[in-house]
Formats: C-alpha cells, structure tokens, sequence
C-alpha cells in the first residue's frame, strides 16, 4: 500500500496503476487541478509541484515535475501542490510577490513558478540572480518574458522569513519517518525495496519489471507514446544506491542518487563541471535524474556518459550473485544497449579523485542554454609535468549511436609538450573521426566543426593566453 | 516604470482605474492555482473524453480507413469521421479548404482522420492506435521554391506600385539585392487547445472553448451539425496564452467535440496532447523573401522592389490577410521611394499557418531590416545612420508603397530619445575596440525602429460590441466581445469603465466572453482588444451615464454640469451621495440601468484591387537597443543588454503594457534565434515537443534590460488616447539579430554583411562565421 501525504492529508493510494503520474493523480482523482499539464514530458514545468521528504537534516522541500512522477514514487513524502499554500485565505509570500511584480499574465505556467519559488523561498541560497535562474530554469513561461518574475523571486528572497511551513516542519518530518516502516509492494506493480537484498529478492520474483528511477525519461514511454508500464521497480528507495562516500581515490556515488545531491561532491573536486551540471536537463530534472538512469538509458545524446568516461569512472554493477566493477566507457555496448544482463542493476558510479595538476573541460553546446538536450557534449581532461602531457582523456556525446572516448586521438597527444601542439591537425584528426547524423538539434557539419573547435577552445583555455573564450551568459560559465 | 505625470485624462491612484498599474485582473487566482481554465472545470456527468487519429502521409489519398478495433476499444463510446458530420465539412476561416476532419484527399502529415470519444483520456489516446488505413502517397510539396515552381497557391498574388521602381531603380546610384528565408514559430501557449461541448436539451451547444474567435466557433459548430446560430452558446472565461494560434484553430476541436457531443448525446472534452498539439495547429508562416533597392552615395532608399512568399500550408486559413501584411510591412519605418511589392501565398503540404502576434508583419520588415545593414555594410557607414537617414519624413517622404501618409511618425525623436539612453555611439566606440583585441568572442550592437500599422486590414472586424449592467447595490457588471489570453484585456477596459463612472475598480465585475451576450464580435487579434472593445465599453458606460445624469436633473432639478460623478460619490448640486443611492434612485424611477456600447473604428478605407488606402487607423512605434556576444568557436551568443523605448500612446495601464512588451519581445527574440521548426523529407514535423523545439528559458532574459514607454498620446481619437500593445513589441528584438549579424560582420572588419536566414540558431551563426572568413572583402 502507497502512503503519503497530499499536502496535509495522509493518503492511501486505492489499487491505482504503477505508471499513473503525480499529475494525473491530482488532476484526475485528487481534483485538485490547480498543478497544470504544459506537455507532460517534463519540459515546460507548468506541473510542477514539491515533493517533502524526511532527511538526516530535517524536512527537505525539492520542485519536480509531476508529469514524468510516478504516484507511487510518492511513499512516505509529502507532495505538496499550489492549492495548499493559500490555504487559509492569505496568499504565500511567494505568491504575493508574482501579484506585486505582475509575474502572471495567461497564468497557466503560474502554479508551477509558484511551487518552484516556494522550494527557493525554502532553500538556503543567496538572493542572486544566478540563484534564481537556476531555481527556474525548468519553468517555461510564453508571456511575460520572466523579468517580472525574476524581480519577485530576488524581492522575495530579501525578505524572506519563516511561514506556517517553516513552523510546521518538525512535526512533518517526524510524520513522514514514521510513514513507511516496511517496502512498499502497491499491490499493484510497483514495487520500492529499501536495501540491496530487497531489491535482489524482488527483481528475482519479477524478471519482468522494468526499473525506475528519477523516471525523467522512463516516464514519457507513457505520456508521449501511450504505452503501459504494468511493472516497475522504484530504485530509489534503496538505501545503498542513495549513498555518496569519498576516500582518498574515489568518489562513490550511488547510482540513484539525484544531481542535486551529488553535486556538491562532485564540484568540490571539480569545479569546472558545473557549467554542464547547470546545462543537464533543469532544476526538477536534477531533482529526481541519476547517474544510473542516465548510463542505463545509454542514450547517445546523454551528458553523463562523457564526463565520466573523460574522468575515468567506472561503475559497479550489481546483482543477487555479487558485484563486477567495470569502467563507463565499457559499460554502453551500443544504441541505447549496455553489457547490464538479467538481473543485474546499476549500483554505484566511482570518480576518481582529482590530482593535482590537472585541467578538466565539461562542455555543452545546444540551441538553448537551459534544460536542452545536448547538440554535441565533449569533456576533456589533461594532466601535464610542466609542459608535457602525461595523461589525455575525452568523452563525447551527440556524435554517434554511442558515447565516444575516442581514445586513439587522445592517447596520441600524451608524452607531447602541450604548447608545442599542432593545434589545427589534432582538430582536423578529431574531425575525421567523426561521423554524425542530421537531426532536429543539428546537422551533421555543424556536430563536427564544433566538436573540433572545442578542442581549439579546451586548448585555448588549458594555455596561458588570456584570450576570453565565453560569452557573456551568466549561466554559461561560473567557473574559470 | 514610466510615472504617469500629466496624463491627458485624470483618475484616481487609489481606486486602479484607467491610467493606473494595477494588477491582473486574475492574478491572485492564477498564483493560488484557482483560476479556471478549460480542462480544471467540474467535469459535467456522464462528460467523455476525445482524441483524434492522425495521417501519416504529407499528400494522397486515403484508400481505407478501418476503425472496427477502435469501436471495440476499451472504453470507447462512439467514433466518427467525416462521414458523420451532419452539416458542413469544412470550416474553413474566410476561405474554405480547411475539412473538419480528413476527407478522401490527405492534406498534410498529422492531418486529424478521425476523433475517438471514450470514457477517459487515456482509454481515448489508447483506442486511437487500434486504428489501420491506406493512403496512397501523391506528390507532396513542401517548399516555397516547389510551390513558386508548379504555381501552387492558396490565393491570388498582390502588388502594390507606387511610381516606376524599375527605371528608378536602374538609375539609381547603386544598387543592392538579397534574399532572406524566415522561419516559422510554433506558438507554443502553455494551455493546449481545448474544448468542452455540453448538448442542450432545444438540439442546441453549449462550448468552453479555449479561443480567441468565439463568435467564428458558434458559426462553425451551427455549420458543422447544420442547426442555426442561435441554437450554439460559446463562453471563453480566459485561455492560458494563445498568440493568434486560436485565432481560427481552435475552431477544430470544438467542432469536433461537438460533433462527438452530437452523436452520443453526452458531453465532451477535448485538449490536445502536446505533441498533437504542435503537429495538428498552425503557426507562423515561413518567408522565402528578396529584395532589391536603389540608393544615393548616402545610403538614402530611392526605389525598391521587394517579393514576399509566405509558406501557407495546404489552406487559406487567414493567409492572405497575413501575405498582405507582410507586403503592408516591407517598408517598416522607412521611405522606399518608387517601389513595387509582390506578395505569393503559396501552397505547401504541411499545417495550415495561421495568425501569430504580428501577423506577417515581422516577416516583412525582417527583409528591409537585413537591407538596411546590408546598405551600411556596402557605404562603409553605421547601420544605425542609414536606418536613421531613410526613416519616413514629415510632410515629404511619407507616402507608403500602398499610398497612405503617414501622419503621426515618432520615430525621428524617439529613437533620438533611445541613442541617448542607451548610450549607443559610445558603446559601438567600446564594441569596435573590443572586437580588435578578442580573437574568439566578438560583441555586436544594433538599434531598430518599429512601425506598425493598427487596424485589421479586413475593414469590416474593425467594430466591437459591449454590455454594461448597474445593479441596485450600485456594482457594475460589464461584458465585451474580446478574449482575454493573458494581455490583460478585461482588467484594462474594466479600467475604462471605472474612470467613466469615475468609481473604484473593484466595482466593476467582468464576465466571460459569451456570444449570447455580446453578438457577432471579432476575434480578440490584431492588437485592437483595448481600442475596440475599451470603445464599446465606454460607450456603453457612456449611455447609462446620460440617462443617470438626466435622470438627476429631472429628478432634483439639476443643470446637467451640476452632476458630477466622483470617486464613487455624485454630487448632486450641494448635495453628496454615493453612486449607489443614485443607482437605486434611479432604479426606483424606472430607469434603464443597462445598455450595449458599440465602435466602430473611424477612416479606413482599403481598395484591395489597386492595393491603395489607409488600411490603418494608426501606427505604433518604438526601438530597442541590443547587445550581443558570439562565440566564434560554437557559434553560442548571450543577449547582453537591452534597451527598449515604446510608444503606447497614453498608457491605460502602464504595468499590463510593460509587461506585453517585455513578453513580446522575449518572444520575438525566440523567434529569431533558438526557435526552429524542422520538417523530414517527407513532411513529417520533427521539432513536436519542448525537448527539440525552443523557446526562451529564464537564462535568455537579457542581464540589462531597460524598457520605457514613449509619453505621447496617440494622435488619433482612441481610447482614452492609448495605442495598440499586443503585437508592435514582437517586432523589437530584431535588433538582436542585426547585432548578432553586426558581431559576424567584425570578423570581415565589418567590409562584408554576413547572410544569416532565421532563426539564427548557433549553427547558423557559426556558418555565416565561417562564411565570411571564407569571402574576400
């Protein structure tokens, strides 16, 4: 049985289908129609709600996209939805801010800008401007050009000071840890094993279920091409996968684990990364997305695959029978294909720790900076002696039906001097390994000069030239 | 935000009424989630839901349609297709060619085949995919170069002469010529079409619908079941965005959930998934567009001949008035001296385009602004000088191509206003010297003038209709022909009707747009709401006030100058009463407290035939300043800053206009660069979802953006003196592409001018980089 809270009301859900979505719960069966559905494909934000979760710090509010949330994923959270916020009559001060700076106009992208900033007006981050991109990078509005909205939220969070949520947090935490002492088995097909051993036990009793994770992809199977997902296996409820560790050689990541929460870990070693983490998907994408949905799904546009083969990751995968460690770049055998067999899952993903001496490149190009999909993504990483070059690595996306790491192109340029390179060859080599396709992101020519100008440009940036490399975006690029 | 000094007319801070920024009429329910739109109302018993089948094909001939396994689908209740429609087929707009569902011959890919009603929506989507067909595939086209080449149009070409442009233009000191390609727009509202049709026990419809248009859906919902206008009601409380896109398009999906309602007997909602949403709708035409001009050592325009083709789709829809709007814009601010403009409407495989903010202007003004830089580029001088050097003169060179004067041109010091906000020559002082020393990023600068014409150029929707109530406890109720779709509409003109009778805003309810109150209105497009409706509104307010004021004199034996109506009081002589005493007394001696108001817009006249007159009331005008960074590497680019200078006349609502021309030029911004709709080879749209098709996110809102209104009321008799809002802004961020085409042509020295079709996608800029790298200057 799935139990949780709807805003301050315990549910439990009646025998209801394992892919029905947060949203057409609270559309359809809750009639709380206030959350709006934009396209239901996780882009537009206009559904988004917040989801209360108990954490070894407190009650932690995170904005997701109820249309690509699975209801069940629900068990033992609070989901909290617009209609709750003005429940006494008195609107929220983040919503008092919109009306004050005339952030509505159609007011249908409205409710999910609300619930967004309520997760802000919740956080602990400066009242900046970069903060508040950040926090509604996944809110698309068509009307009103987000100035207005952008005013409200830096408004808001100067004056920001505790409401009736605050107050109440302690005794919702304490509701919640209480909520589900056992895993969840809905009844219904969707199931949320606690541990490593539940999860073996119940993929073994039911080969058949499909995993889930953030379910920010799994999810439109159902919403854009009308299938059934009759059973699945919510991964993130497992304790082992939701855990980050850091020793003198890796970082461990468990592969569940959401963006947002590896992502401290990760830029404390490497800092450079966050122009990408900043560009993959958006704020509710980074919410509920993992490392281990983003490799299983093995796409070839997936902005993870070529940070962490350029990185030198490797990946545990797990099963009932024991564990095999391999590295990223030998885990994605093909188009949306990987080695994973029956039985096996995903388990943790193992960073090395950065030495010292070394440069890292995560870059992204897309049509949009904000939550787009990845045009062409090439990472690169170097460790030099001086001038020479001791180790040379790179992961690409969007280029083929796979992740490259091209390693023949790379391997090439170690035991170079690095100011001596032939910079225009090594791109012209780069390039003629490159075989991409015409899509609706871009053509194939484009996919290629691209990638060779990026490495013109981790070349220009790894050099002391003081050429300025970036535009002038505030989102593009913090750290030099 | 502009601060309303000495305001042609006078009202009250304290009671929000015309001429004051109070909020949105919906604002507090849109930000507490209550505010309804058509899919969150109360489902109605026994309500089914509806999806429909789409083709597969761009062009042929349906052989076979099974839907045996649709029928039996579960959940299904009924399944229709144009077999089943009772009355007419097509609902086409103006023109016909637009069938309400596929007839024998397929139209375009994603065209509806069939519509499903089933208990739920998603044993509706379900069912859809039990269905099989035949279509033969024909000879699809799917170009403007196609079109042009077989003749395939959906109307008669237009052109305008004025003068001999040819001769002028051989004689001519030099001479120029381009072409551009200008790509489409999905207009992408956040609220998808919807409808929900509730049958009515005289044989008759009751429709929510999601539209800017009702009166065109109660025409096309009676046509479609043959019954008689009368018998259809259509309530439009709001939409959540529209933009032209529901203009005529969201007539469809009411007609076919009628249709469905018709036959079961039972009501029926339909919403569009998105992806059926984007492939299903029109949106804004593409233009393949060329031009050639004649011009002095000084850059100054003596002739110039211009062709526009806009990519129709497979039916009329409203292309033509959209083609001639295009034609009605290829001079935006400028004199063209002898021209000769041709306009081609040409047919394609694909979704019919529609309206979109604009409306073919910004497609036309687009070629004479990628001419202006080119002129500049080719004279060795600032774009913003030549631009500065061709605007319409005063009193001379001020007849347009189709031979209206213009009257009331601004431009010359508003634009003198914005070089000095903005700060313009220094900053091309600083861009120019930056340029020399960055090899990788180049900065780029642009200002661009706006003028666009107010009025629809169909003479006959330029009137409007409203309904005003008084009840006894002194309220108001009011009620109007136009829509509101987020611009703020029902807050402005129940602004205007609070200043008439000179009460607080807060007395003054407006209802839902509802064609059993208002008859025969126009659809709420061509940025006339506030001009028509806020006219017909006060005249109403007007009338009751008359019979009020009369009704005083006769009644307290009064001079008409002794009742004055002041901040919710009247004075009566010595004598101070609230309104609603007045109201009541009023009442209680058998006066009408309820009247209709009516406009129609004065001076227009139009002969189509020879493509002379004065199709507008007006023109709008503004400027905006933009600066840009481009990645010579990628091609990527930041909007870095931009200023913006608009004239709305005098402002009815200085926060509402604000916030349309920030949102419009967002949006038209969007347009010109991330937006790109792609077809394949067989006519199937690829960009059908937010994931591949981009609109402006938070981080693309320029760091710096300044926005002013011009104060200056309008010169013509409108509203209070206010001027058209909705589409003008859409126009402003052109300027973003001339400075990214600007930083492109830094790296020829500026010697060459970069071709650069829309929208300047970072693909594109780094080819037209590349391009230029490659050219000898």
């Amino acid at each position: 049985m799935t139990t949780f809270l709807l805003n301050r009301t315990r549910v439990e859900l009646a025998p209801i289908d394992p892919d029905l979505t947060v949203l057409e719960f609270l559309r359809q069966d809750a009639k709380l129609t206030g959350t709006k559905e934009g396209c239901a494909s996780g882009d537009c934000g206009a559904c988004t709600v917040v989801v209360g979760e108990h954490t070894d710090t407190g009650l932690r509010y995170r904005a997701v996209n109820s249309c690509i949330t699975f209801v069940h994923s629900l068990a033992g959270k609070q989901l909290l939805t617009v209609e709750h916020l003005a429940e006494t009559g008195q609107l929220h001060p983040v919503q008092q801010a919109m009306v004050k700076h005339h952030g509505s106009q159609c007011g249908f992208c409205t409710p999910g800008f609300i619930m967004s900033l309520f997760a802000l007006y919740h956080s602990d981050v400066a009242p900046e401007r970069e903060a508040v991109l950040n926090a509604l990078s996944g809110n698309l509005c068509r009307c009103t050009g987000y100035r207005p909205i952008i005013d409200a939220a830096l408004a808001l969070l100067e004056e920001r000071h505790g409401d009736a949520f605050s107050e109440q947090a302690e005794a919702i935490d304490a509701e919640l840890a209480a909520l589900n002492p056992s895993m969840n088995d809905s009844g219904v097909g969707f199931w949320q094993p606690r541990n490593r051993a539940e999860l073996g036990q119940t993929l073994a009793a039911h080969p058949e279920a499909r995993f889930s994770a953030g379910s920010t992809d799994l999810a439109l199977e159902k919403t854009q091409q009308v299938k059934e997902l009759p059973a699945l296996i919510d991964l993130t409820g497992v304790e082992e996968l939701q855990q980050l560790s850091v020793d003198d050689a890796f970082i461990h990541i468990g592969a569940a684990l959401p963006y947002a929460d590896l992502a401290p870990a990760l830029l404390a070693d490497y800092p450079e990364a966050s122009e990408w983490l900043d560009r993959l998907g958006s704020t509710p994408i980074r919410n509920r997305g993992s490392l281990g949905g983003n490799l299983g799904n093995a796409s070839p546009i997936g902005d993870t695959p070529p940070l962490l083969i350029a990185l030198n990751a490797e990946v545990t995968l797990g099963s009932q029978n024991g564990q095999r460690r391999l590295p990223v770049s030998e885990l994605i055998t093909g188009y949306r294909q990987t080695v994973l067999a029956d039985g096996e899952w995903i388990d943790t993903v193992h960073i090395p720790r950065r030495p010292d001496h070394s440069t890292l490149r995560a870059y992204k190009i897309s049509k949009r900076f904000e939550d787009d999909i990845s045009t062409v993504c090439a990472c690169f990483y170097l460790e030099r002696d001086g001038d020479t070059v001791t180790e040379f690595r790179a992961g690409f996306g969007g280029l083929a039906a796979t992740p490259l790491s091209l390693t023949d192109w790379s391997q090439a340029l170690v035991g170079q001097a690095w100011s001596q390179l032939d910079i225009d060859a090594i791109a012209a080599d780069l390039a003629s390994r490159l075989a991409p396709i015409d899509d609706v992101r871009a053509s194939a020519q484009y996919r290629v000069t691209v990638t060779a100008n990026l490495w013109r440009r981790f070349h220009l940036e790894s050099s002391p030239s003081g050429v300025i490399t970036r535009v002038s975006n505030p989102g593009a690029y913090h750290h030099a | 935000m502009r601060k309303l000094t000495d305001a042609l007319f006078k009202s009250d801070q304290s009671l929000g009424q015309a001429g004051q920024p109070v909020e949105h009429d919906s604002a507090r329910r849109q930000v507490a989630g209550s505010a309804r739109y058509i899919d969150d109302m109360p489902e109605p018993a026994g309500l089914l839901h509806a999806a429909v089948g789409q083709a597969d094909v761009a062009h042929g001939t349906l052989k076979s349609l099974q839907l045996d396994a649709v029928r039996t689908a579960a959940g299904v209740q009924r399944v229709i297709s144009v077999a089943d429609v009772p009355g007419h087929t097509d609902i086409g707009a103006v023109f016909g060619g637009d069938p309400v569902l596929a007839e024998d011959t397929i139209l375009f890919h994603g065209q509806p085949l069939f519509a499903v009603a089933a208990d739920s929506y998603e044993q509706a989507r379900l069912a859809v995919k039990a269905a099989q067909w035949e279509i033969e595939p024909g000879e699809a086209i799917l170009s403007v170069d196609q079109a042009r080449a077989v003749g395939a149009e959906v109307g008669k070409p237009v052109h305008f002469r004025h003068g001999d442009a040819d001769a002028t233009l051989k004689n001519a000191p030099h001479q120029l010529s381009g072409r551009i390609q200008i790509g489409g727009q999905e207009h992408f509202y956040l609220e998808g079409q919807a409808s929900l049709v509730i049958p009515e026990e005289d044989g008759g419809m009751l429709v929510y619908t999601s539209s800017q248009h009702p009166s065109e859906v109660q025409k096309l919902v009676a046509e479609v079941l043959g019954i008689s206008f009368n018998k259809v009601t259509v309530d439009v409380r709001r939409m959540g965005g529209a933009f032209g896109g529901k203009e005529s398009q969201a007539a469809q999906w009411a007609c076919i959930a009628a249709l469905l309602a018709h036959h079961t007997g039972r009501p029926v909602k339909i919403r569009l998934p998105r992806s059926v949403d984007m492939s299903a709708t029109g949106k804004r035409h593409p233009f393949d567009n060329r031009w050639q001009l004649g011009f002095d050592d000084h850059g100054v325009i003596q002739a110039a001949k211009m062709e526009v083709n806009g990519f129709c789709g497979y039916s009329p829809d409203l292309s033509n008035a959209i083609v001639d709007r295009a034609m009605f814009h290829t001079d935006n601010a400028y004199f063209l001296g002898d021209s000769a403009i041709d306009g081609y409407r040409c047919l394609t495989h694909t979704v019919s385009n529609t309206a979109f903010r604009g409306f073919g202007g910004p497609q036309g003004m687009m070629t004479i602004e990628a001419a202006m830089d080119d002129i500049a580029r080719h004279r060795g001088e600032d774009p913003l000088t030549i631009r500065k050097r061709n605007l319409y003169g005063q009193g001379e060179r001020d007849v347009t191509p189709y031979q209206m004067t213009v009257e009331d041109n601004i431009l010359p010091q508003l634009i003198e206003r914005l070089e000095t906000t903005s700060d313009y020559w220094q900053r091309r002082q600083a861009i120019t010297e930056f340029n020399k020393t960055s090899p990788i990023i180049k900065k780029g600068l642009a200002l661009t003038p706006v003028k666009f014409g107010i009025s629809f150029t169909a003479k006959h929707l330029n009137q409007a209709g409203a309904l005003v109530h008084i009840y006894t406890d002194g309220s108001i109720h009011l009620n109007h022909g136009g829509t509101e779709m987020g611009q703020g509409l029902f807050t402005k003109v129940a602004q205007i009707v609070a200043l008439e009778f000179d009460v607080a805003l807060e007395t003054v309810q407006v209802s839902a747009t509802r064609t059993d109150k208002v008859p025969n209105t126009s659809p709420t497009a061509a940025s006339s709401g506030t001009d028509l409706n806020g006219k017909a509104a006060q005249n109403a307010a007007r009338a009751i006030k008359q019979r009020l004021i009369e009704f005083a004199c006769d009644h307290y034996g009064l001079r008409p100058d002794e009742v004055r109506f002041h901040a919710g009081k009247v004075t009566l002589g010595d004598n101070v009463i609230d309104f609603a005493d007045l109201v009541q007394s009023a009442y209680l001696n058998r006066i009408s407290l309820s009247a209709t108001g009516y406009y129609r817009t004065p001076k227009l006249e139009w002969d189509a035939e020879n493509g002379t007159g004065r199709p507008f009331l007006y023109f709008a005008y503004g400027a905006s300043c933009s600066e840009v960074s481009i990645d010579t590497l990628t091609g990527e680019y930041s909007v870095d800053r931009v200023d913006v200078l608009h004239d709305v006349g005098d402002s009815i609502n200085p926060a509402l206009d604000i916030g349309q021309i920030e949102g419009g030029f967002i949006q038209g911004m969007g347009w010109l660069t991330s937006e790109e709709l792609k077809w394949d080879d067989s006519g199937r749209l690829l960009s059908n979802s937010p994931a591949n098709y981009k609109i402006p996110a938070i981080g693309d809102t320029p760091p710096v953006f300044n926005v002013d209104l011009f104060p200056q009321p309008n010169r013509e008799d409108t509203v209070f003196k206010s001027k058209a809002v909705g589409e003008p802004p859409l126009m402003l961020p052109i300027s973003v592409w001339c400075a990214l085409r600007d930083a492109i042509a830094s790296v020829s020295d500026y010697q060459l001018s970069p071709a650069l079709d829309t929208p300047a996608t970072p693909e594109r800029v780094l080819f037209a980089i590349e391009a230029l790298k490659g050219r000898p200057s």
